[in-house]
């Protein structure tokens, strides 16, 4: 153990980007005080991000590891791609809530500052090298993102929504816990790289609770990415929560889980590669099977999002079963692709919602090509990509993780994916076929902001030219991750 | 086997029995009353691994405060439907079997248990010449400095939590 | 451990709870006494030279009495209700130094230990008022859990001065700490904070709001008689004189006395105990004078007021800890 380690001052530095969000909650805590405009609050959050993204460019570089607080915070390439995600998850989101959240009469300064505390818990995930780290920035992000969910609390699905989350959150908090007790109890350490050193010369791998401990702590996982048996929460919750926070949560805490996820199997418990992929085998398959084929049968679109992101969970879970760095790096580059495609899908369901209409259900985007051909366009843009149809990105994303499949021996899940890829996309291309090909049976009036349009472009152009020139992204996440 | 064993035994057979009679009682006041008990069980099995810090935290924290609240939660709701209503959903029997293989797993693996060659700095005697105090204080300053300032944040979000989902005002 | 070892720790635990107990049944005539002094009454007068064998009279005539339960009343926490509450205070005597080397446990975590117990000593109260199925006695539990855990905050946080000065929560070692220089002095803010919550703690005047004999009709207590209803007495002012107690050991440098001329020879436990009755004459004075608060202030009050001076009593201690070195 390298305890002897003493933490300075210095340390704090690798810490900027998660203080600055914080403090930036803090304060936009204490403006909604004085400040009645929220907008105002809006731009301070997006702007405390920027500063926050500019400290993690700046003071780090984008490849060399740094390690701080006796080795249980590290800041290197794999970690500051994750937080280039959440911020980008954070400017989103608050793009694409701002008009929505004043119709849905919730709109308080406290969301946003929660937005960053969730965020800052997501960072701390992405960058915890010890077990203790990885599950206090859990329990942060998954506090939030309760609250947030049932931020709507006028309304009974959004109460049902945050209870939900946060009872099954709380359960598979249990999980984490008890994986990590038995793991510190039998390697007598909760540092990650202490953990794989003490496995090897203790040669305890085979015992059978090393594996419990493992099988705990992918189930607690598997409870916060919503993969198969673990995903009863996600339709409600994602039906119940403001859309906007669907559209936070679909994202943020499925990339900060397989952010912990990746560092957990492949640093602590590298050496036992085998045993985690064939647990996690059965489970990608699972999840792929369930959210692709439950999905069809959906009228609601937020319900069939969050089917639909059960489905992409699998998907990504091929790039860490893989094994190998090039895996993880597709599943990073994947994930990168679905913020910006889900992100832009969510965001045309809220341009649906206005004042007395829900606008959740398909039958609402009937004939929408009609009145509304740009928006049409846009989602058929994000609809396509989520399908995984080229020139999207999301066949890029999709393409790459299977290849690694393959690549690590795989072939026959790269085979199993690609057919239940070929399912989904009934559903997706549902949407589009009511939007294009049937008559609108009633006026569809949409609301606009200047800060929709804003996120609607960002989130197409990306997924467009990922998709078109996809070693833009590949090469950034490449550098990062393996150097 | 040796008093310590017994001790444990007991505590062990107790706390298990009292976990059983906090899920199946009927009257959530009731509940409430066995969990108290087996609150101060668990603070009297951190006594006896030397860690009396623990125990009093573990009586103030959660006996004290805690448990007192959802006291204060149950008083206020009119809980005469529930109590009277059905206790558990159709599927018990099968999270039951579910739960009791997964115990009957844990038990089997448990004699698996490898005993860690060296222990580490925080002996028993390390800590009795210190003072668990002492200790837990200069260790929670020092090498887990930074899990100590990120459980303030989670707290703080837990307050901001509570204010926005129980205050009155909504435009 | 020896048998004798154990037959002695018995023997002291019987002897302490023994004088305990007929302290608290005289402190009773004491507050009678004073009170009525205070309003111009008398006070008892009838049973033994000016009433000073009341108690003992009172003490057989609640023994004897019916003890009543009401039908519809939760009966196994009816039952245990006031038992919970006399166990907590009693068994916080534990750990208090009477003089120099005494105590029954000498305990390292003596301070938690005493919130502990006062905490759990709080369940009487509240469980007693839910068990009765009586509307006053409910408002008396409802209003006695909230107030509790309010006042249990600053309680503690209060004592975390005086923990840092003595750098122990060893209740012999803060008061070997204080060596003539009682933290009373230092820790005025904490000693204020402390005694007020203190008060609140204990269900006494002006916080008295769970029982509340003018509009809750002695709130958690109407339904009980007979011994369960003097069970209950007997924890509020057990809980009185361990708060007492606590006070002293805390702020008032225990058992140590002034030493010259006659007053080194006073043996040590009679300076404890008249620091601790002077406390307790104190909790007397109060009631004689102050009216109750109400609920929202008292909240208002604990929340708002005693946590932040208490915080802000730790940062300063904290800092000029830190400057003296």
């Amino acid at each position: 153990m390298e305890m002897e380690a003493t933490i300075s001052l210095l340390d704090m530095r690798l810490l900027v980007p998660e203080l600055t969000l914080i403090c930036v909650g803090l304060i936009l805590m204490l403006l909604d005080l004085v400040v009645r405009k929220k907008e105002l609050i809006a731009a301070v959050g997006i702007a405390g991000t920027l500063v926050a993204m500019y400290g993690t460019y700046k003071l780090y570089g984008f490849y060399n590891p740094q390690a701080a607080f006796a080795g249980m915070f590290v800041v290197d390439g794999y970690s500051n791609f994750f937080k280039l995600i959440f911020y980008l998850n954070i400017i989103l989101t608050i793009c694409i809530s701002l008009k929505y959240m004043a119709i849905e009469k919730a709109s308080f300064g406290e969301y946003y500052a929660l937005l960053m505390f969730s965020s800052t818990g997501m960072m701390i995930m992405a960058s915890a090298a010890d077990l203790i780290i990885l599950y206090l920035g859990l329990e942060l992000m998954a506090l939030s993102t309760y609250i947030l969910a049932g931020f709507m609390r006028n309304q009974p699905r959004s109460n049902e929504a945050a209870l939900k989350y946060f009872f099954l959150g709380a359960f598979s908090s249990a999980f984490l816990l008890y994986g990590i007790s038995l793991t510190y109890g039998l390697t007598g350490t909760t540092n990650l790289k202490g953990i794989a050193e003490a496995l090897s010369t203790l040669s305890i791998m085979d015992n059978p609770i090393t594996y419990l401990g493992l099988i705990f702590i992918i189930v607690a996982f598997g409870f916060k990415i919503a993969l198969v048996p673990f995903h009863m929460w996600a339709p409600d919750v994602y039906e119940g929560s403001p859309t906007s926070i669907t559209a936070f949560m679909s994202v943020g805490p499925k990339a900060a889980g397989f952010a912990v996820l990746g560092r957990v199997l492949f640093d602590a418990f590298a050496g036992m590669q085998v045993q985690w992929a064939a647990i996690l085998v059965p489970i990608a398959v699972l999840t792929m099977a369930t959210g692709s084929i439950i999905a069809l049968a959906q009228t609601n679109i937020k319900r069939m999002l969050a089917y639909s992101s059960i489905a992409h969970a699998g998907y990504m879970l091929l790039g860490i079963i893989a094994g190998t760095h090039d895996g993880l790096t597709s599943t990073v580059n994947y994930l990168m692709i679905y913020l910006f495609m889900n992100i832009g899908a969510f965001a045309i369901v809220i341009m649906l919602r206005r004042e007395g209409v829900q606008g959740e259900n398909l039958d609402d985007y009937m004939g929408l090509s009609k009145s509304h051909p740009l928006a049409s366009a846009l989602m058929l843009i994000f609809m396509f990509s989520l399908a995984g149809i080229p020139p999207t990105a999301g066949f890029v994303g999709k393409f790459y993780v299977f290849m690694e499949a393959i690549n690590a021996g795989y072939v026959y899940m790269a085979l199993i994916a690609v057919v239940f890829s070929a399912i989904s996309a009934f559903f997706y291309l549902r949407v589009v076929m009511y939007m294009y090909m049937k008559d609108p049976v009633k006026e569809v009036e949409l609301t606009t902001s200047p800060s929709m349009s804003i996120a609607l472009a960002v989130t197409a152009m990306m997924v467009l030219i990922f998709g078109i020139f996809p070693s833009i992204l590949l090469n950034l996440v490449r550098l990062s991750i393996l150097g | 086997m040796t008093t310590p064993q017994l001790f444990f035994a007991y505590f062990a057979v107790a706390m298990t029995v009292l976990s059983l009679l906090v899920v199946t009682r009927r009257s959530p006041v009731h509940s409430i009353m066995w969990m108290l008990v087996l609150f101060i069980h668990i603070a009297a099995l951190y006594l006896f691994l030397n860690a009396e810090f623990l125990a009093a935290i573990q009586i103030i924290v959660y006996a004290g405060a805690i448990l007192v609240l959802f006291l204060f939660v149950i008083m206020m709701l009119n809980l005469k439907k529930e109590e009277t209503a059905k206790k558990y959903q159709a599927q018990w029997p099968v999270s039951a079997g579910i739960a009791i293989i997964l115990a009957a797993f844990l038990v089997l693996i448990l004699g698996k248990i490898v005993v860690l060659p060296s222990l580490g700095e925080y002996s028993i005697e390390a800590v009795k010449t210190e003072g668990i105090m002492m200790t837990t204080g200069k260790v929670l300053y020092t090498e887990f400095l930074l899990p100590f300032e990120i459980a303030s944040i989670v707290l703080l979000v837990a307050i901001i939590g509570a204010v926005v989902l129980a205050k009155k005002r909504i435009e | 451990m020896s048998v004798i070892g154990i037959l002695l720790i018995l023997l002291k635990t019987i002897s302490v709870v023994a004088v305990f107990l007929i302290h608290v049944m005289f402190v009773q005539y004491f507050e009678r006494k004073a009170i009525g002094h205070m309003q111009s009454r008398l006070g008892p007068m009838r049973v033994g030279w000016h009433g000073i064998l009341q108690p003992i009279a009172d003490s057989i005539k609640l023994f004897f009495k019916e003890d009543i339960i009401p039908a519809s009343s939760d009966k196994p926490i009816f039952y245990i209700a006031p038992i919970i509450g006399v166990i907590a205070a009693v068994s916080s005597l534990a750990v208090i130094p009477l003089w120099e080397g005494f105590s029954i446990a000498n305990l390292n975590v003596g301070i938690l230990y005493i919130l502990a117990l006062s905490s759990v000593g709080a369940y009487s109260v509240i469980l007693g008022g839910w068990a009765s199925n009586s509307k006053y006695s409910f408002l008396g539990g409802l209003r006695s859990s909230a107030q509790v855990i309010s006042y249990e905050i600053s309680m503690g946080l209060s004592l975390v001065g005086v923990m840092m000065m003595a750098g122990s929560t060893n209740l012999s070692d803060i008061v070997s700490a204080q060596d003539g220089r009682w933290f009373v002095i230092p820790q005025i803010i904490g000693f204020t904070v402390f005694f007020i919550s203190a008060l609140a703690e204990t269900n006494r005047v002006p916080f008295d709001l769970p029982e509340a004999e003018t509009e809750l009709v002695s709130g958690f207590a109407t339904e009980y008689s007979g011994m369960r209803w003097a069970l209950f007495f007997m924890a509020e002012y057990a809980g009185m004189f361990v708060m007492s107690a606590l006070a002293v050991v805390c702020f008032f440098g225990g058992w140590s006395g002034p030493g010259f001329w006659i007053f080194a020879y006073v043996p040590p436990v009679i300076w404890f105990l008249i620091k601790v009755y002077g406390f307790i004459f104190l909790y007397f004075w109060i009631r004689a004078t102050l009216p109750r608060y109400r609920y929202d202030q008292l909240m208002r009050l604990g929340w708002k007021i005693f946590i932040p001076v208490a915080l802000a009593n730790i940062v300063i201690t904290g800092v000029v800890k830190i400057l003296w070195k």
